[in-house]
């Protein structure tokens, strides 16, 4: 049961929260020009990393927002949680 | 009647003044409170408990803690029966009453017993050997396996009691209190950090409870209760007694369950049976203790082999002495404490047996006052007796532990066998936070290694056995713990402890499985346990080796060692240690099996806790369900809804119903509560922009006043959800979702505007339950509406199909004004009336006042099904499978060329344009009165036979009184253009033709217009 960080509600609960998958992840601007693959890629193709993953959360049950959260998928160690459009913060090594 | 023959006359932690009575099987027996069901049994002379698993074979008690694998019994009756109780765990109360298992048709005599006679049947992996073919016969076998297998019954009816969930947050929880964790939980609890004390006994002390020793010149007992005392009165500790933490999730989240009333014949009053503890604590400190294994010789699971620590527990904290004449065999200290308790409590001790060359010196004088012989370098080869111990075989092995010297076998006789094969350190909590655990070959056992979390371990838990270590490094753990989280002491902390001064350990020799008494020292001469829970012996576990099992967690899975309840307690690193010889490796390269969640089994009731019957899952309910209910609907789950299915009238059953109400709806005006519809409110000056880039559809050119109908896609192209939309202003929309998709599309709304386009002004705001809305349809509904609204135009003209007008309906609404909207879902002539959720029923009683001339008749979804299939409209979940495009629905001419919207480049991936992809269309069965089921396969030709290349599936099958016939929609491969062809429905063996046709069967025509 991970403890994660809300930007603006502060620790709260994995039960309050969804995970939204990978972040970071840019919607084409003019999608029409992308061939099949690249398309496709943004569609259906998501890392799977051991390690630091950056990764979106909405906090379901509580204020509604999305945000940032970058998780050690070996520890399950958050390493920093960050608002929408925020860049990704320095991590320790 | 029996008698406590094995209560001593004093000591111990029971209360002789007053008497328990409890039924074993079919005996009375009579017990003192402080005392456990073992206890008590052991107490009045009982040895045999159950019979086991596989074999069936006599067990006894060999603990006396959360370890205990034989004594597990069926404890209370009716609702509250419970099986696989560990009897060493149930606390005496009056008039309780207990089972023995594994037994028919009774304890003593055991049919089943015959399966440890034919035990060469039966090895390790018997059921994948035994049980695989033919694969017909499958169903027999598992008959067979069902009634011989299993551990115990559970109760059939119903659970009377409660249960609890609590949440709770705190600086440092303590897990375990015994001297180590209390010593913790006082140092920190001094700081004034919020410390949480949770301990599976139902006194705190854990080992000093049990093993006589001394701290500060006085018996540890007395140093418990003081610390005890100064704990219950600290408002910043919480003492939970009887409280077994069972789980160790992510980011110190851990899992606590409280035996509250357990301990009583039932609840009193108002009390739960059992609350489940969820804590998130900022620092853990684990004093979960060691537990003694035993050692793997033939015949050592005999009723009256014991641990060597638990026999010494039972004498000094239950007064019972478990035998009258004791040998004990240990490889290392600890026995020798145990052997003189006994003899100070009567029992005749010939001989300890001590597999180490050197037998520690340190207790010479006190052996020799009680005679008590040490044997040094000699092992107990076998243990003679059936039901019940008579006496021990003792040789000497070789240097290497495999063999036995010939020569030297001397029999004693004793009606008790004390084992300490050495103390494994329970770190299953540890393991489960994700910590790393690290071999250390000398006291031979895992200990802490690397941790993930904030997470300390103390005392035997560490390693750390002897009591001076316990007390000292407890208390450093304990005041770091509560310093990392923050609290520091102000002035100096508590006294420091002393105890009694020990004798340094001589070095344990560890052997995991000794060699058997025959010649050759490979006879066996018996079975020899590792697992007691779930009959694994060490044979099963070499030939699991020699079969090419390397891997633990194989070899687990395989034998089914450290499977059984107790989750290997005693029998996890005997395994290892025998799996490791025979493969002639390391234990290190071995490694560990993985430990889970739950430490110890956890009830489903506690697991429910207050979600169970009505409470189960939130019931969601328009305003108009009352009504509903007087008229006799019958009601369809959809989601959390309860919607109306359909309305039977007397002696009416669902078809005739559901039929009754469709032909109204068409001939003259039916009614139906459309209050579940998704509903949100969408408002800012970009709003326009953004159903354009949410729907496949233009927005930007709908009207204010005008409605429309919108399909959303996935990025993938596929559609996801559909409703109507209407246009309330400039800049503000009420956009309808299908019901069970509400709160999907919402968030789905949200994502894209919090995420990427933040740019866009637009506000989202979930209205579905500020609105209840009637759908009046049919004919008549034009006329309904006009007595209704008396003087407003309700004309086509003034009020076209897909449009809203406000209007106001008097002597339902005063004062406010419903929000009308020309749209519908059956292809009559329709009216959504939208009001303030307070006013459903009024409008709905209202409603069905006026239209009794009209023959109104209320229909449910059922209903709807039908009248909208007859008109071919879709519903997403039902001819959408995730895998539909528009396109597919016969849609494709409303996607949008002239804008970008989510899904629209996937709408042109080489796969999303093939032609032959499933697309919807109707079927009209040969035979108008078979109804063919939804979801069945449709095929070729006429043979239903497997194998079978699929062309789709039915989607939605009903029977029509509109068009008096069945008829069914489809997905169909390349199914437009296969109009007229015939094709076949296949299900249950049977191919039944069909007539593919449009997806339409009824014409809206002008009526809804
Ligand atoms: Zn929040």
């Amino acid at each position: 049961m991970l403890l994660l960080q809300c930007p603006w509600c502060g620790d709260r609960s994995e039960e309050e929260f969804a995970c939204g998958g990978e972040g970071d992840i840019v919607r084409p601007l003019v999608p029409e020009e992308l061939d099949d693959r690249a398309w496709g890629d943004y569609v259906f193709m998501r890392r799977n990393e051991k390690g630091i993953h950056f990764e979106r959360w909405r906090h379901a049950h509580g204020c509604g927002r999305w945000f940032n959260v970058a998780r050690s998928t070996v520890t399950h160690e958050i390493l920093a949680s960050y608002q929408v459009g925020d860049d990704r913060p320095e991590l320790p090594e | 009647m029996r008698q406590a023959i094995n209560r001593l006359a004093e000591g111990g932690r029971i209360d002789r003044t007053e008497r328990l009575s409890f039924r074993f099987d079919d005996e009375i027996m009579y017990g003192h409170p402080g005392d456990t069901l073992a206890s008590a049994l052991l107490a009045n002379g009982v040895r045999l408990v159950g019979r086991s698993f596989k074999y069936h074979r006599p067990r006894g008690l060999m603990a006396a803690g959360g370890e205990e694998s034989n004594g597990l019994v069926r404890l209370r009756q009716g609702g509250r029966a419970e099986p696989n109780v560990r009897a060493t765990e149930i606390v005496l109360f009056d008039g309780l009453v207990a089972e023995s298992q594994n037994r028919w048709p009774s304890l003593r005599f055991d049919l089943g017993a015959l399966n440890d006679r034919l035990s060469p049947l039966f090895p390790a992996g018997f059921y994948y050997k035994t049980f695989m073919w033919p694969a017909n016969l499958w169903p027999s076998y598992e008959a067979v396996i069902r009634r011989m297998a299993g551990l115990g019954k559970a109760a059939k009816s119903g659970d009377p009691d409660r249960y609890e969930k609590k949440y709770a947050h705190c600086d440092v929880l303590v897990v375990g209190a015994g001297p180590a964790g209390l010593a913790a939980a006082l140092w920190a609890g001094r700081t004034g950090a919020r410390v949480i004390l949770a301990d599976e006994g139902t006194e705190l002390g854990g080992a000093l409870l049990g093993n006589g020793q001394q701290i500060d010149g006085r018996p540890g007992t007395a140093w418990v209760a003081g610390i005890e005392a100064e704990l219950a009165k600290a408002a910043n500790v919480r003492l939970l007694p009887r409280t077994t933490v069972g789980g160790y999730y992510d980011h110190n989240a851990l899992t606590l369950l409280e035996r509250v009333a357990d301990h009583l014949s039932k609840p009193d009053q108002g009390q739960p049976r059992q609350r489940l503890w969820q804590v998130r604590a900022k620092q853990v400190v684990l004093a979960t203790g060691a537990l003694e294994r035993p050692m793997v010789l033939a015949n050592n699971d005999r009723p009256g082999v014991m641990g060597a620590g638990a026999v010494q527990t039972y004498i000094n904290r239950y007064g019972v002495r478990p035998g009258r004449r004791a040998v004990l065999f240990t490889n290392n200290d600890s026995a020798y404490r145990v052997a003189l308790d006994l003899a100070q409590a009567g029992v005749e001790v010939p001989a300890i047996v001590d597999l180490r060359a050197q037998a520690p010196l340190g207790w010479r004088a006190e052996l020799d006052r009680f005679g008590i012989e040490v044997m040094a370098d000699r092992a107990v080869l076998g243990v003679a007796g059936r039901n019940a111990v008579t006496g021990v075989q003792i040789g000497k092995l070789n240097a290497a532990g495999n063999g036995v010297v010939p020569g030297l076998a001397r029999r004693i006789e004793c009606d008790l066998l004390c084992l300490s094969g050495g103390w494994t350190p329970s770190l299953h909590l540890l393991s489960q936070s994700g910590a790393r655990l690290r071999w250390d070959g000398t006291p031979g056992c895992f200990l802490p290694g690397e941790a993930h979390q904030a997470v300390r371990v103390v005392g035997a838990a560490n390693g750390d056995f002897m009591l001076q270590d316990c007390l000292t490094l407890g208390a450093g753990a304990g005041k770091s713990a509560a310093n990392d989280a923050g609290h520091q002491h102000r002035g100096r902390g508590p006294r420091k402890p002393v105890a009694a001064v020990e004798a340094d350990p001589t070095p344990p020799r560890p052997i995991w499985s000794i060699p058997g008494p025959g010649r050759d020292g490979r006879k066996s001469g018996g079975k020899a346990f590792v697992d007691f829970q779930s009959d694994v012996t060490a044979a099963d576990l070499r030939l699991a080796a020699r079969e090419g099992y390397h891997s633990i967690e194989h070899v687990k899975r395989y034998t089914t060692v450290g499977m059984g309840t107790d989750q290997g307690r005693t029998s996890n690193i005997n395994a290892l240690g025998i799996v490791a010889d025979a493969l002639d490796v390391a234990i290190p390269q071995v490694g560990h099996t993985t430990f889970r969640p739950p430490f110890s089994p956890v009830t489903f009731g506690a697991l429910a806790g207050g979600q169970t019957g009505p409470l189960l899952d939130p019931a969601r309910r328009t305003p108009m369900h009352g009504w509903h209910q007087a008229n006799g609907a019958v009601f369809e789950p959809v989601g959390q809804w309860h919607r109306p299915y359909y309305y039977p009238k007397a002696g009416e059953d669902m078809a005739a119903a559901v039929n009754r109400e469709t032909l109204a709806a068409r001939t003259s005006l039916g009614l139906m509560d459309a209050t579940t519809l998704g509903k949100i409110d969408i408002r800012g000056p970009d709003a326009a922009e953004f159903l354009n880039r949410i729907y496949i559809n233009g927005w930007k050119s709908l009207a204010v006043g005008g409605c429309r109908y919108g399909l959303m896609l996935g990025e993938d192209g596929m559609v996801f959800d559909d409703g109507v939309t209407a246009r309330l202003a400039e800049d503000h929309f009420h956009m309808t979702t299908t019901t069970g998709n509400a709160a999907h599309v919402h968030d789905w709304l949200e994502n894209w505007l919090q995420t990427e386009w933040p740019d866009l002004a637009v506000y989202c705001t979930s209205c579905t339950e500020q609105w209840a809305v009637a759908a009046l349809c049919g004919p008549n509904a034009r006329r309904l509406m006009a007595s209704l609204c008396p003087g407003f135009d309700l004309s086509a003209e003034a009020f076209p199909h897909m449009t809203w007008q406000t209007v106001a309906i008097p002597g339902v609404l005063e004062g406010l004004e419903a929000r009308i909207f020309r749209i519908g879902f059956t292809g009559e002539l329709s009216f959504e009336i939208n009001v303030p959720a307070g006013h459903g029923l009024a409008l709905w009683e209202a409603l069905m006042a006026a239209g009794e001339k009209y023959g109104i008749t209320p229909f449910g979804t059922e209903a709807m099904h039908v009248l909208r299939a007859e008109v071919g409209f879709i519903i997403v979940g039902q001819e959408t499978d995730g895998t539909t495009t528009p396109d597919d629905l016969g849609m494709g001419r409303m996607v949008s060329s002239k804008k970008d919207f989510l899904g629209k480049r996937s709408l042109s991936r080489s796969d999303t344009m093939r032609q032959d992809r499933p697309q919807l269309v109707g079927l009209l069965t040969d035979d108008p009165g078979h109804r063919v089921p939804e979801g069945a396969q449709l095929i070729a030709g006429n043979n239903p036979a497997p194998p079978q290349r699929g062309l789709g599936h039915v989607t939605s099958s009903y029977h029509s009184p509109n068009l008096d016939r069945t008829f069914a929609l489809a997905l169909l491969q390349g199914g437009r253009g296969r109009h007229g062809e015939t094709i076949h429905i296949a299900y249950d063996g049977r191919a039944v033709p069909a007539q593919v046709t449009a997806p339409r069967f009824l014409d809206p025509g002008e009526a809804a217009k």
